[in-house]
Formats: C-alpha cells, sequence, structure tokens
C-alpha cells in the first residue's frame, strides 16, 4: 500500500497525544494535581498532538471541507466511530484545560479524568480497526495490530508525560523505569513477532482471483493499461519489501533499543541529565513509531494486485 | 446509511463468460463513453495526449496466458474487470459519510459523489479493484451498472442494459436478474458453472464469471508426443530416404 505521509503523522501524533492524555488522567486520578502547571502544559501538548494529528488527516481527502460528514455512519465504519471518538475526547479535555487555565477549583474532576482515560484508548482502537477490518490487505488484519497501534501511543505518550515532569527536575521513580523498559521491550517482541508472520501471509491465489481451477497456472500476457493508474500506485507499492530488513532494524532500534538504554543510563545515574535523557528517548521512539506506521502501511500487500 | 440492507430479491449483475472474450476492450470503452457523460461523469482523464496518460475507467480488461495442463492446452485468457455489485459490501460498510450505498430495491453498489470526502477506504476495501479514485474530482468513481441505462424510458427498449454488454461483439458480457431463478441469465451460470471470484474472502459479489470451456482438442503437446513410426515396415524406398534424412 502506498505510504501516505498525513496518515503516517496523523496515527502517530494522535497515538502520541492521546497517550500522553491517558497517562496524564491516570496519574492524577491516583495522586490528584499535584502540580497544576504542568497538568496544563501535559494537557495542552496532548491537544496540540492530537489536533495537528486530525488535521494532517484530513490532507488525506480529496475533499477536506466535507470532512464533518464522516461522524455520521458510526454504526458500520470504523473510520466514522473515530471521528466520533476523537470529537468526543475534545469534551473532557476542553473542560480539564479550561478549568485549570482559569485557575478554579476543579469540578467533576474524577469524572472528566475517567472519561478522557476511556475516550483516548476507544480512539486509538478505531483508528486502528479502520485498518484492521479490511480484508484484501492480510497484514492488516494480523491480531496484533490493535495491541500494536495501542503500545506505540502508550509508549510515546508516556515518554512524553515523563519528559513533561523533568522539565522541573526531579527523580523518576524506579518502578516507573522498569514499567518503560517492559513496556518498550513488550512492544519490541510483539512486533518482531508481527513482521515474521507477515512475511508468511499469503494473498489469495491469481486463480481464485480470476474464476480458475487451482491448479492452472496463470501468468501475466498484457497488461489493461500501460501507464499506471490509481490501483498500481495506490496498492502496488514495492519498495518497502525490497528495502524491509533495514527498515524493521532502523525502526526496531529507534522505538526499542535506545530508549531502554536511555531508561537504563537514567536507572544506573539519578540526578544525572535525566530530563535531557528523556527527551532524547522521546524524540528516537517517535521517529522509530513513524519508521514503523510508514512500513505498516508500504510493505502491506493488497489482493487487487493479483490481477497486475 | 452505509449499514447494508437485507439482501435483496433482486440482483442485478453482469455475467462474463471467459470462454468467448477475445479481449477487444470494446466494453472498455463503450463503458468510458457512456460514463463520461452519464450520472458518474467527468471520468476524469490527466495527461490524455502527453507522457504518462491516466484516468478513471470503469472496466479494465486483463490478458493471461495459462499454462497447459495434462489434457489441456496452454491457452490466452482475456478478463474484464469491473464492479461485481457485492451482496456483502465492504466498500459500503467502511464508508464514514454515507456516500457509499448499496440500492436495497436492485442491489447496485453506488456512490452519491456529493458526499464523497475522497477518504479512498472503500477502495482499499474493495479486492476485486472496482473503485478509481479521481485526483481531479477529488471523489471516488465505480461502476453504475449503468443505472442511467437499464431504467431510462427515454432511450429504445433494446438499448436498456449496461453500455458494456450492448458493445461486447462476442456476447460474452450479459446483464440480468442474479436473483431470479427463471430469468435466462441465472439458467446460464446454473448451465456453464459461473463462479464468484475470490469466495474466501465471503464478500458474496453478484456478477459471476464462466470460466473457458475444456478445449476438445486435448493437450497437443502430448498427441506429438505419442507419435511413432516404426521403419522396419517401411517400403524399401521411404525406408532408404528415412535413413538419409535421418542421419
Amino acid at each position: 500500500m502506498h505510504p501516505a505521509f498525513s496518515v503516517i503523522f496523523f496515527t502517530t501524533l494522535s497515538g502520541m497525544g492521546y497517550g500522553l492524555w491517558f497517562f496524564i488522567a491516570c496519574q492524577t486520578l491516583i495522586t490528584g494535581v499535584e502540580n497544576a502547571k504542568q497538568n496544563l502544559i501535559g494537557l495542552v501538548l496532548g491537544f496540540i498532538l492530537v489536533s495537528v494529528g486530525l488535521l494532517s488527516s484530513t490532507m488525506h481527502l480529496g475533499k477536506p471541507l466535507r470532512a464533518w460528514r464522516a461522524f455520521s455512519q458510526w454504526r458500520s465504519s470504523w473510520l466514522s466511530r473515530e471521528g466520533v471518538f476523537a470529537i468526543a475526547c475534545y469534551i473532557p479535555a476542553s473542560l480539564w484545560i479550561a478549568q485549570l487555565m482559569l485557575q478554579r477549583e476543579l469540578i467533576a474532576f474524577s469524572m472528566l479524568a475517567v472519561l478522557l482515560v476511556l475516550l483516548s484508548i476507544a480512539t486509538v482502537i478505531c483508528t486502528a480497526m479502520i485498518y484492521g477490518s479490511l480484508k484484501p490487505i492480510p497484514a492488516w488484519q494480523h491480531r496484533f495490530v490493535v495491541l500494536i497501534y495501542l503500545l506505540f501511543a502508550l509508549l510515546t505518550g508516556s515518554l512524553l508525560n515523563i519528559a513533561i515532569s523533568e522539565l522541573e527536575p526531579s527523580p523518576i521513580s524506579e518502578y516507573l523505569l522498569f514499567a518503560l523498559i517492559l513496556l518498550a521491550i513488550f512492544l519490541g517482541v510483539i512486533k518482531k513477532r508481527y513482521w515474521k508472520d507477515i512475511d508468511l501471509q499469503v494473498l489469495p491465489s491469481r486463480a481464485s482471483a480470476l474464476g480458475l481451477k487451482p491448479d492452472q497456472v496463470v501468468t501475466v500476457f498484457e497488461r489493461p493499461h500501460t501507464e499506471a493508474n490509481y490501483l498500481t500506485k495506490e496498492m502496488g507499492f514495492v519498495l518497502a519489501r525490497k528495502h524491509s530488513k533495514k527498515l524493521r532494524l532502523m525502526s526496531l532500534v529507534l522505538f526499542c533499543w535506545l530508549p531502554v538504554f536511555l531508561f537504563v543510563v537514567t536507572w544506573a545515574l539519578p540526578y544525572v541529565f535525566s530530563g535531557y535523557l528523556m527527551f532524547a528517548a522521546i524524540f528516537f521512539a517517535y521517529l522509530g513509531a513513524v519508521v514503523e506506521r510508514w512500513l505498516f502501511f508500504a510493505e502491506a500487500r493488497h489482493a487487487v494486485m493479483q490481477y497486475y | 446509511m452505509t449499514t447494508l440492507a437485507p439482501p435483496s430479491k433482486k440482483k442485478l449483475g453482469l455475467v462474463i463468460d471467459l470462454d468467448t472474450c477475445v479481449g477487444c476492450h470494446a466494453c472498455a470503452v463503450a463503458c468510458k463513453e457512456w460514463n463520461a457523460g452519464g450520472m458518474a461523469a467527468p471520468l476524469t482523464d490527466e495527461n490524455p495526449y502527453a507522457a504518462d496518460p491516466h484516468g478513471v475507467w470503469f472496466n479494465r480488461v486483463h490478458s493471461y496466458t495459462i499454462d497447459a495442463l495434462e489434457d489441456q492446452p496452454e491457452m490466452t485468457l482475456h478478463f474484464p474487470r469491473s464492479c461485481l455489485h457485492c451482496e456483502q459490501a465492504p466498500c459500503v460498510t467502511v464508508c464514514p459519510t454515507g456516500a457509499s450505498y448499496k440500492r436495497a430495491e436492485d442491489g447496485i453498489v453506488l456512490i452519491d459523489e456529493d458526499k464523497c470526502i475522497g477518504c479512498k477506504l472503500c477502495s482499499w476495501a474493495c479486492p476485486y479493484g472496482a473503485r478509481e479514485y479521481s485526483h481531479v474530482e477529488g471523489v471516488m468513481k465505480k461502476c453504475t451498472l449503468c443505472v442511467d441505462r437499464i431504467y431510462n424510458e427515454n432511450i429504445p427498449e433494446e438499448s436498456r442494459k449496461p453500455a458494456c454488454v450492448q458493445a461486447c461483439p462476442t456476447r460474452a458480457r450479459h446483464f440480468g436478474d442474479l436473483g431470479d431463478e427463471e430469468s435466462d441469465i441465472f439458467k446460464l451460470v446454473k448451465d456453464r458453472g459461473g463462479v464468484e471470484l475470490m469466495p474466501e474472502l465471503g464478500y458474496q459479489p453478484v456478477n459471476r464469471y464462466l470460466p473457458p470451456r475444456e478445449r476438445r482438442a486435448g493437450s497437443i503437446q502430448k498427441e506429438i508426443k505419442e507419435e511413432t513410426l516404426d521403419t522396419e515396415k517401411l517400403p524399401p524406398m521411404l525406408r532408404w530416404l528415412d535413413r538419409v534424412l535421418s542421419r
């Protein structure tokens, strides 16, 4: 599949934003608002990331001005559900931000936080299911797709949350670092398994696509058109599979190995540069997520290419 | 609404005879001609006279070679590909705006281009490549089964069929109600063992393809191999000729 950068930035940026909102809401539910300034910075940053991501996704549309129509078909369409949840997330987030900005005592705070947690997760699941529901693309039907989208949102979001809390240097809890190491390694393992599995996947055969018997060997004699068309450009993207080994390793190093190395350093040398290290970790993890998402699209094969 | 209605009793569709299709592209050209001015108009072409011409077509004719089997010779297969108007049409259910719909009365899958936002998701959901996006229009395009011909009372009755069917010089394309067991087209599918494409995906396409008939000649290569000659039984003159020519 053709990897559109608008969709790659949408899924990674808004994923990071929802992950950030998720952690801020969880953390505040447990400990209460400890630092209103950091709370506000985090929520606003999440707001910006989610909004930039969603705006980026409209760049993918042929008619962006009609995007409002996409909220109507939530009964059947995952894309529509994603839109509905994405907008619904803004309600608790905006109310929360508004109260912090007005420096008022928080009203209905725990309800807002619970809503933000649930809606953020639901939005990321819907984003993954947009792709996970497409039968002609076996790579996206893999059972780990939703999990991988969630884990990337959580990893990048939690890193950003910690980086924000390091604006005022403070020791990072060992438990948190340990949890982050486990999260990054778990994501690496899941992703490696996903890559291994999709290499073994087969599309429906050309004989099946043409309604012939399975033992009939069919080769292309003449294409219907001499030049590329929408289908061959959109569904016949080969480059990523040619270089998949290098790109997969690059992605794995960026989102898993380098952040884990940085967490270990932070753990071993507390009080030393932990803020810089966390900012470096979020930078690498996000780059890794972009490469991973690019591969997710670009490596996937579409059944229609059996005709070509 | 993009949730699918219960399957309609009337299932309008095409049956394509792969045995008689000669790959002349007349169906594709006639389709382009009609629909460039029909309800799905325009069917934009980009750079039509320049180096890289491309554009939207609802009908694409592929040509393949099928390798010889034990009892069948190698053969050419011409394969017209267009929308199959599936019973379970994910191109409809994935649509976030309701622009894609399947008509409850006759099962035709259509796009309301005024509602389409051009997200391209429906084309990703189609394994048959039936939908092509127009970058110029910014909306998705697809076969309409010539809905603006088949019910059109302003044209002669014999013309009220899809442009591709009317144009086919070998009558390889048939149009009718595949939900009616008494219809000619239903009987044709039954007689000829018409098949669904990629049935394993569960889309339940309405259109059927009639596979090429078995070739009576069998495998040509096999017959050549079986030819033997007992030179001992030949007259002396021919035996000498065989010896000379065999040198």
